[in-house]
């Protein structure tokens, strides 16, 4: 990652911190805000890096991804009502419901991965057209399952949303955890932790494995990898199902680890915002990551500035209104994709969809 | 050698030849839509519902009588109009998933031009001047919206995709804001987040007293003739169907490709704009939050139904138009709700996007060249 | 001596062409077999059957005797065949290594060995004599040096039968003999060659047998010693081929383009033309020669409006046109013939009349104020499309229907019934069958002496020495001399394209 675009992560990550203590020091000491800014950061980046993640092994092969919206919303979704389903029919414990509720939302997030994959390279149907597709599939079956599982009378529930199995519980990581101030840092919840230790891994599989340079083959130059006898079209749906499992992951962490319940279009553009990371990224893992974290420290502050509202000097009153702050992470995304922050690179191949 | 008698040939069964291009054009998007209502019956049965009884409620909703088929164009009308945004938008080789957002914006300025303009200007206005008013600042609205993410294209090769969508969520953001609080209705009796009515001379008349049907529904066919004629029979058409099909070919012929790309946004944003007008000047009257949300998914599933063609598009409009007017008297009728309408019209986006399935199930041979709609984040 | 390799009866069809029809064809051990065809003869299709990209409809093929069935190129590497395409097969954002390892990866663990694959690298380097270094990123390698990547890939992977699918046409003339050098050494270890390419001199230069193809089908073998150009020809196209265009003494008059010291840059800021000057006059054809690649493309699309100037003046009949718009330039009286006729010169997926008015629609009489009148545009076009002969049932189909020549016509025809004053024609003929070759170079020709300027810019050196009056090198961004056409040699040529400036007596 080049210094330009380092420093502007530095630059922006450095600001909203500021601006956020400064609101919150009268109340608050400013070691505690700094320490709940970076806990509540990691926290929601989340979603974001693992989206990203789902972007970079889908593109990084040739397919151009952005159903990832539609991926987690509706893994979201579906995780959601098994781990219901476990818990409230089956009586099983919260843990396992929860667990199993994360198993189907990675399930489901590779099975919208297969249809991408099958739209994209067997009928090579325009990428953009067959995301798009997939994010209205996914906004019509889960508002409509919705409605109907647990809103009608004669459904499964009865016609109401059951007490959910609660959520992941966090994690305290050994020896980290218990450092005085910052400890809290190192208390996680699993998706978020799973996240970090997936980019390590992707990282890995995608510039040291045998995988990883065949996928990058396919991605660049599919021709090449044609005529040294890699299949094109399998390496692409296996891309393409792992990044939707990702994606499913993501999925899961909307609704079995952030809040334990379903909202139509909870997943709020955050698929999108993913992408936007992914390209920031250069689509790598750490820079992907690294242009998360941006996007996460921008929906921590609009969340920690909610509980110092009453604390915002009056010149600065605007940003009480959440839809005011609620509207950064979008403006953000827009600057970045100007590429005035740096040139990016995409895979030579993608959206062309490969022809024997 | 070219001759006189060639030509009287070509002549005679010059309309033949016409049409049989058109016929075959429609056969696949027939098709898609057929076999969507056979997996939408299919999901029906699994919801526990009969498809047959859903489908009947369905089609006497949508033109089962005189009301009926009124209410149906009424619903058509601004999807005419958003069909029209996101087909342009297609031909001129851009994806503008933003038309929900631009109808959003279109929409409030046209009820703040609805009900706040006579008072803030302390004149009352006719309706002949106040109708016209109220749709442009729908139309002016909606093309700021979409021509800013039309600059960022030309100047930073910024993808649309991603800066339409960033630009839908501004966008709620601030109809959200707007609509909570300094538009919000103050009738006591109000509880949601909605505009005030606008005034009866910015309401746009109907053309048969009792019926609903308006003359919004004129204008748009109006302005789908309008576009056509843009796109096939002036130079500005030229170059945005060029800088769509080719815009290497296009830059090198003299089209400033970048200008056109501004253009087709904003034409395209002004379109979406239309229509978030018109659905307040002739549907509702008002604007409430969360109304027109999906109206801009729905418009790429008519642009593409339509195959960006505006004949088509009207076509596809009308259809769901129909879906979303019969939906009602259907879930009434069975007890199905209306959301099956989404998971229909998803299914037939997802033919009409992959007609490569549709050609395989009923075995079409394919004629014509796959155009290219969009391209990668390399611009 | 049993044939390494032998192929019987192989059949292939495409939609529409019959590209291999019954073609027979075998390969000695140890020797450089040509495979000598135009354009759309079917030699790379066969080949490509040969590699396992494709499946032949019938036929049989048999590696030292004993019959094979590819399903991929994977069988066929295993077989023993490696290829060299015309277009590299190098992802260019890889290095060497990943290059040659892509497919047969060495690991250790689950991570690739990097440091094994150099080392066998610089193994087969030193056997070879094939020096490349592992660790450089192919885009930054030289086409030549990307050439001799692609051949130690196969060698790496023990390939015994090597195809070369028109390798010299990326190479200066030294270079290609620098190729035909290390291809005996390769015969001389034992590695059997198949050499593909549509060059008369080369064929009879360097193969022990040449075999010639024509419309799918073989037309007949002989050796290199008992033919020559003429014949080669000849059985390349069907019929009498002349080989020589027919034209007049040049008439030049005054100048007409003016090129002073024009600089420019590519997008990644390289200075790619450095200091250009020359003069084109009413009548004349300068051509201009080198190998792709050193500045040509960037020095056409900055004289049409397609590329900024960095620095330097360009004049057309006096007026200042630097930096001028494609459409100011078109206004001017500048026709273009792209180098890529399928991406810069045509829509193809509009009709061939819309592509005919593709730089002229908004002029009367297409056009009044914006508006189109399709009366003008059908009664051009028809007239256009009986004029140059362009072969389509009607002005109204789709162009990418067009056969590559007819496309070319299109292009043609559209740029040269303008009032012009400049014709700029760059790779005009690249993959077309040697009829339109002709014509086009007819049509060249006519408008040199109808005082027109003609700047032609070519890698086919044969295409230069028989169009041009006089000759311009560009060597790496620089025109490192201009000679007159009538006097100079190709030797004298070749090595001015290598960036030799010594020029022979």
């Amino acid at each position: 990652m080049d210094l330009k675009r380092f420093g502007f992560i530095a630059f922006i990550i450095v600001i909203l911190f500021v601006i956020v203590v400064l609101v919150g020091k009268g109340t608050v000491p400013a070691t505690v805000i700094i320490v709940s800014m970076v806990a509540t950061t990691i926290s929601v980046s989340t979603p974001l890096v693992l989206g990203a993640l789902s972007g970079v092994f889908c593109e990084r092969s040739g397919i151009v991804n952005i159903g990832i919206e539609g991926m987690m919303l509706s893994s979201a979704f579906f995780g959601w009502f098994a781990s219901i389903y476990l818990s409230f029919i089956l009586k099983a414990p919260a843990l396992t419901s929860l667990l199993f509720g994360v198993v189907v939302a990675i399930l489901t997030g590779g099975l919208m991965g297969l249809l991408l994959a099958w739209l994209s390279v067997t009928f090579k149907v325009d990428q953009i057209i067959g995301g798009t597709v997939i994010n209205i599939l996914a906004i019509g079956i889960t508002g409509f399952l919705n409605r109907q599982i647990f809103f009608e009378k004669h459904s499964v529930f009865g016609g109401q949303v059951p007490h959910a199995p609660g959520t992941l519980p966090p994690i305290h990581i050994p020896f980290l955890a218990d450092i005085p101030l910052f400890g809290k840092i190192f208390v996680q919840q699993p998706i978020a932790i799973t996240a970090i230790v997936f980019v390590v891994l992707a990282n890995f599989v995608i510039f040291n494995t045998r995988w990883g340079l065949r996928s990058r083959a396919v991605g660049e130059h599919p021709r090449a990898a044609d005529t040294v006898g890699i299949n094109v079209y399998k390496m692409q749906y296996l891309n393409v199902i792992i990044g939707g499992c990702i994606a499913g992951l993501a999925g899961a962490y909307f609704t079995l680890e952030s809040v334990p319940s379903f909202e139509p279009l909870m997943t709020n553009g955050r698929g999108f915002i993913s992408l936007a990371a992914m390209i920031f990224g250069n689509w790598t893992p750490f820079g992907a990551w690294a242009a998360s974290l941006v996007f996460g420290a921008s929906q921590a502050f609009q969340i920690n500035l909610q509980f110092f509202r009453e604390m915002i000097p009056p010149q600065w009153s605007f940003l009480q209104q959440s839809y005011v702050v609620g509207m950064v992470p979008y403006l953000l995304t827009m600057f970045i994709l100007t590429g005035l922050i740096g040139k990016t690179t995409p895979p030579a191949t993608e959206n062309k969809p490969y022809e024997k | 050698m070219e001759s006189s008698v060639t030509k009287a040939e070509e002549g005679k069964s010059s309309l033949l030849v016409k049409l049989k291009p058109a016929l075959r054009s429609m056969l696949v998007p027939v098709l898609a839509v057929f076999t969507s209502v056979i997996v939408g019956g299919i999901v029906i049965a699994m919801a526990g519902g009969n498809p047959f009884e859903a489908y009947l409620g369905l089609a006497e909703g949508s033109f089962g009588s005189l009301k009926a088929l009124s209410e149906t164009t009424v619903w058509a009308t601004p999807y005419i109009f958003a069909g029209l945004a996101v087909g342009l938008a297609f031909k001129g080789g851009l994806f503008n998933i933003g038309a929900e957002g631009q109808l959003a914006l279109g929409a409030v300025a046209a009820a703040w031009t609805g009900y706040a303009l006579p008072d803030w200007l302390g004149i009352s206005l006719p309706a002949i001047i106040h109708i016209p008013l109220t749709i442009l600042a729908g139309i002016l609205a909606g093309a700021i919206w979409g021509g800013i993410p039309g600059w960022l294209k030309a100047k930073f090769g910024g993808h649309e995709v991603i800066n339409t969508i960033m630009m839908n969520y501004i966008a709620l953001n601030i109809t959200s804001y707007l609509l909570n609080g300094p538009m919000k209705d103050p009738n006591p009796n109000n509880v949601v987040a909605r505009t005030p009515m606008i005034a009866p001379s910015a309401q746009i008349p109907t053309i048969f007293s009792g019926f609903r049907l308006h003359w919004g529904f004129i204008l748009a066919l109006l302005v789908a003739a309008l576009v056509w004629w843009i796109l096939w029979k002036t130079t500005l058409g030229f170059e945005i169907r060029t800088a769509g099909a080719n815009p290497d070919a296009g830059r090198y012929a003299g089209v400033n490709v970048a200008r056109t790309i501004i253009i087709t946004m904003i034409l395209s944003g002004l379109l979406a704009g239309m229509a978030g007008a018109i659905e307040v000047t002739g549907l509702n009257f008002r604007h409430e939050l969360g109304f027109s949300v999906g109206y801009g998914f729905d418009a790429i599933a008519i642009a593409l139904l339509g195959k960006c063609h505006p004949a088509g598009i009207v076509l596809g409009a009308l259809l769901f138009g129909g879906m979303r007017n019969g939906a009602t008297r259907m879930q009434f009728l069975t007890q199905i709700p209306v959301d099956v309408i989404s998971v229909i019209q998803a299914l037939i986006l997802l033919f009409v996007a992959a007609d490569a399935i549709v050609r395989y199930i009923y075995r079409i041979r394919t004629r014509e060249e796959r155009v290219v709609l969009t391209r990668g984040w390399g611009g | 001596m049993t044939n390494i390799l032998e192929a019987k009866g192989i059949t292939k069809q495409f939609p529409g062409v019959l590209a291999n029809d019954h073609v027979n064809f075998d390969l000695r051990p140890g020797e450089i077999h040509a495979l000598l065809g135009e354009n759309g003869a079917g030699k790379t299709t066969l080949m490509n059957i040969l590699y396992g990209l494709y499946h032949a409809d019938s036929g049989e093929i048999s590696i030292k005797g004993n019959p094979v069935a590819f399903q991929s190129p994977k069988d066929a590497i295993e077989s023993g065949i490696g290829m060299v395409h015309q277009h590299f097969m190098l992802v260019p954002v890889f290095t060497v290594a990943e290059n040659i390892m892509l497919g047969m990866e060495t690991t250790r663990g689950l991570a690739l060995d990097r440091k094994a694959v150099s080392a066998k690298i610089h193994e087969l380097s030193l056997q070879y004599g094939l020096e490349v270094n592992p660790a450089d990123l192919v885009r930054e390698l030289p086409v030549g040096v990307q050439q001799r990547v692609e051949i130690v890939k196969a060698l790496y992977r023990k390939a015994e039968i090597l195809i070369l699918d028109e390798p010299t046409a990326v190479l200066t003339p030294q270079e290609a003999d620098d190729l035909f050098r290390i291809m005996r050494e390769l015969t001389s270890h034992g590695v059997s060659i198949i050499f593909i390419t549509h060059k008369l001199k080369e064929v009879l230069a360097v193969s022990d047998r040449i075999t010639v193809m024509r419309g799918g089908r073989v037309v007949g073998s002989v050796l290199p010693n008992e033919t020559n150009e003429a014949q080669l020809a000849t059985m390349m196209v069907g019929r009498e081929v002349i080989l020589q265009v027919d034209k007049g003494e040049a008439k030049p008059t005054e100048d007409v383009l003016q090129v002073k010291n024009l600089r420019v840059y590519d997008i990644r800021n390289l200075e790619v033309v450095r200091g250009v000057s020359f003069e084109v006059k009413a009548g004349e054809i300068l051509g201009v020669a080198g190998v792709q690649g050193n500045g040509q493309t960037e020095l056409v699309e900055a004289l049409t409006g397609l590329h900024p100037v960095h620095s330097g003046e360009v004049y057309l009949e006096g007026h200042n046109m630097t930096g001028k718009s494609p459409r100011q330039m078109i206004e001017l009286g500048t026709a273009h013939i792209p180098e890529d006729r399928q991406r810069h010169g045509l829509v193809l997926s509009y009709p061939v009349a819309d592509n005919l008015i593709l730089c002229t629609y908004y002029q009367p009489p297409f056009a009044h104020n914006g508006v189109i009148n399709n009366q003008p545009v059908d009664k051009y076009s028809r007239e256009l499309i009986e004029q140059f002969d362009i072969r389509t049932p009607s002005p109204y189909v789709n162009t990418f229907t067009l056969s590559g020549g007819n496309q070319q016509k299109v292009i043609v025809a559209r740029e040269l019934s303008r009032p012009i004053h400049l014709l700029i024609a760059n790779q005009p003929t690249r993959g077309l069958d040697v009829g339109s070759i002709e014509y086009i170079h007819q049509q060249i020709v006519a408008m040199r002496d109808r005082s027109i300027a003609v700047l032609l810019v070519s890698t086919e050196l044969d295409e230069i020495m028989a169009l041009s009056d006089r000759i311009a090198v560009m060597y790496r961004g620089e025109i490192v001399a201009t000679v007159d056409a009538k006097t100079t040699t190709r030797e004298e040529l070749g090595l001015l394209m290598a960036g030799s400036t010594i020029k022979t007596a």
